[in-house]
């Protein structure tokens, strides 16, 4: 697992050569009886939107206060640009930070809230008038800068926290889960709105959110962690095509594992015997093979692993049509697109061959598989 | 038919409520034959007039006022700090302090007057029972109500609004004059208010402690010995528009306040 991580940093190092804005050198955090943060490394290229992705209590959180300085590390190095900034408070730090609550001052005007800021850094009254009218401008909320923050709702609320930060022009912006609060059609608004800002201010997006479509629809770069652990960082079509462990695989769409062991350069025998063609990366012995549901066509043809079975549900929704199906490998999920009217889905109890490309198959620990049924 | 008796009842209620004080402002314009104010006689306002014409009576309102906003200020001031500090730190004896804050408010006053006495008369080297003593009593236990109102809004209160303010840029000492103390102040204005009601009140446990010194309540209790004298009617009957007034101010604010937010939206 730390080893895939390395090497994804490494080759993430190499597209990168200027100095990262954000660095973490085996950073711990321990709290009186848990340890939140298990040393993390990573780096934020600058310019880069960049989201870390994981379930609650993965110590996601608690990494993103410690970049803001609401935590120090227990061990570990964190550099902002050059900068140790390792027991620096947090307005000796280039950051700023959205917080999931918003925290607007309620005693303050949206105008007030937005020139806390400036005010702190003693920005001349002009400039700093100026400087506000144009984040107001740039989030949409002009008409609004004498209204006290509750006389706005949710989601212009969220606006003003956001111009709050990006008006002082920080280093980095800290996002924790900034979308939470909002409803699920607002929440597909702000997260184009907030990639179009991104992409505008030119300012380092570190985005913390449990969200997986929500970390795949903004960043760039996403780190998925586990038990206060990275368990691997990269793009998101990296992430969703070339899972490195089960839980990634898991946790990023639906995933299809069958329990194997490797036979060759680029083969797994599947424990009922099927032997099945998969991009190994050098891996051997005990592992399972994995293959995400739309890639896989019922009948043959559809590449050339292939595997029978019979099928036992089906559910059209839309789009797709969901078809379980029982197979001596265990129970694979099929997403077969509804490209024509008519339905060719064979119905249940039909024997089908089940048929993928060996590209589509990726590989992971057989460890974590087991251990991923078992958290389901 | 129902709503009306409701009606009935609450004006019953507040008038038998009223009716002490309405007496008191009463005997205020009463010219008593006697040394006792205490049968109608002939209406004057020469009471009022010559309010302080009582020996030691201006004297003790001045004691008294002096007491309830120094004890107050400073109360407030503490209180507010513990209250912080129980709400926002972790320290050795956070419990403990916690349970202590409360016990001045639990505990009959005739001990806690009997205690302060005892403490003062085994350390006269330090203290002698006078002002001092009376501050420091009337502090003792303002600061409790301080500290338990301060503490509950503390408590409702987004931590990360203080976060947010570091976040900014302005350091600790900032956050609390930006930030904190705008949003606790109400709180800790209602609880001086409160404190100052009870300092100007408080009689057992001043009288233990006041040694010569009068304030108002002890000055009337050793004066009804031998006369009440209408202007302690008077003085109370001032007391108590003042207090009215503040509340009716209040209201005022309040309505003045809610129908400009109601504008701005």
């Amino acid at each position: 697992m730390t080893d895939t991580t390395r090497e994804r940093q490494g080759s993430n190092l190499s597209q990168t050569p200027a100095v990262a804005d954000v660095r973490l050198e085996d950073v711990v955090k321990r709290f009186d009886d848990s340890t939140a943060v298990d040393g993390i490394s990573l780096e934020i290229p600058r310019g880069s939107f960049f989201a870390l992705l994981g379930p609650s209590g993965c110590g996601k959180t608690t990494t993103l206060r410690m970049i803001g300085g609401f935590e120090e590390p227990t061990e570990g190095r964190i550099f902002l640009g050059d900068q140790d900034v390792v027991g620096r408070p947090p307005y000796k730090r280039d950051v700023n930070t959205v917080f999931q609550s918003y925290a607007l001052f309620p005693h303050m005007s949206i105008e007030g809230n937005v020139a806390f800021g400036l005010e702190r850094k003693r920005v001349p009254k002009d400039e700093l008038k100026g400087r506000v009218a144009e984040i107001l401008e740039l989030v949409g909320l002009s008409g609004f800068a004498k209204r006290k923050p509750r006389q706005l709702s949710g989601g212009q609320q969220q606006r003003v926290a956001l111009a709050r930060a990006l008006v002082n022009h920080p280093r980095v912006l800290l996002l924790d889960e900034p979308l939470g609060a909002l409803d699920l059609k607002l929440r597909k608004q702000m997260q184009l709105e907030l990639k179009r800002i991104q992409h505008e201010v030119g300012i380092t997006f570190v985005h913390v959110t449990h969200d997986q479509e929500e970390a795949m629809t903004m960043a760039d770069t996403i780190a998925v962690m586990s038990g206060g652990k990275i368990e691997q960082l990269g793009p998101p079509t990296e992430l969703y095509e070339r899972p490195a462990t089960a839980f990634v695989a898991g946790f990023l769409g639906v995933s299809n594992l069958l329990p194997g062991t490797v036979e060759g350069a680029d083969a797994i025998r599947l424990d009922e015997g099927t032997v099945v063609r998969a991009v190994l990366n050098g891996r051997s012995g005990q592992v399972a093979a994995g293959v995400r549901p739309e890639k896989i066509s019922i009948g043959a043809g559809g590449g050339s692993n292939e595997l029978p079975g019979t099928i036992s549900e089906t559910a059209y929704i839309g789009v797709a049509t969901q078809v379980v199906v029982r197979t001596a490998a265990g129970t694979v999920q099929v997403f077969a697109q509804n490209m024509d009217a008519g339905g060719r889905i064979p119905a249940p109890g039909t024997n089908v061959v089940l048929s993928w490309a060996p590209e589509s198959t990726f590989v992971v620990d057989r460890a974590d598989s087991v251990m991923e049924e078992e958290t389901e | 038919m129902k709503r009306h008796a409701l009606t009935v009842y609450a004006l019953l209620v507040v008038g038998y409520l009223m009716l002490p004080i309405a007496v008191v402002i009463l005997f205020s314009f009463n010219k008593p034959a006697g040394r006792f104010n205490y049968v109608w006689e002939e209406f004057t306002l020469d009471n009022w007039v010559h309010w302080n014409s009582i020996l030691g009576i201006q004297d003790a309102i001045i004691t008294s006022l002096e007491v309830g906003l120094l004890a107050t200020l400073v109360a407030t001031v503490l209180g507010t700090l513990i209250a912080i500090a129980i709400v926002r730190h972790q320290f050795v004896g956070r419990g403990t302090t916690n349970v202590l804050v409360f016990l001045p408010m639990s505990t009959p006053e005739i001990v806690l007057g009997a205690s302060l006495l005892t403490l003062f008369l085994n350390t006269t080297a330090i203290f002698q029972l006078g002002f001092g003593t009376i501050f420091i009593a009337h502090v003792m236990f303002i600061v409790s109500f301080i500290v338990v109102t301060v503490k509950a809004r503390l408590i409702g209160f987004d931590r990360h609004l203080e976060e947010a303010a570091l976040d900014l840029g302005a350091n600790e000492v900032t956050t609390f004059r930006k930030i904190t103390l705008p949003l606790i102040a109400p709180a800790m204005l209602a609880a001086a208010l409160l404190g100052f009601a009870l300092s100007i009140d408080d009689f057992v446990i001043t009288y233990f402690n006041a040694g010569a010194t009068q304030t108002f309540p002890v000055f009337v209790w050793g004066i009804a010995r031998v006369s009440v004298p209408p202007q302690v009617n008077v003085v109370a009957s001032a007391i108590f528009l003042v207090a009215i007034a503040l509340a009716l101010g209040n209201v005022f604010w309040q309505y003045r306040s809610a129908k400009k937010t109601q504008g701005a939206t």
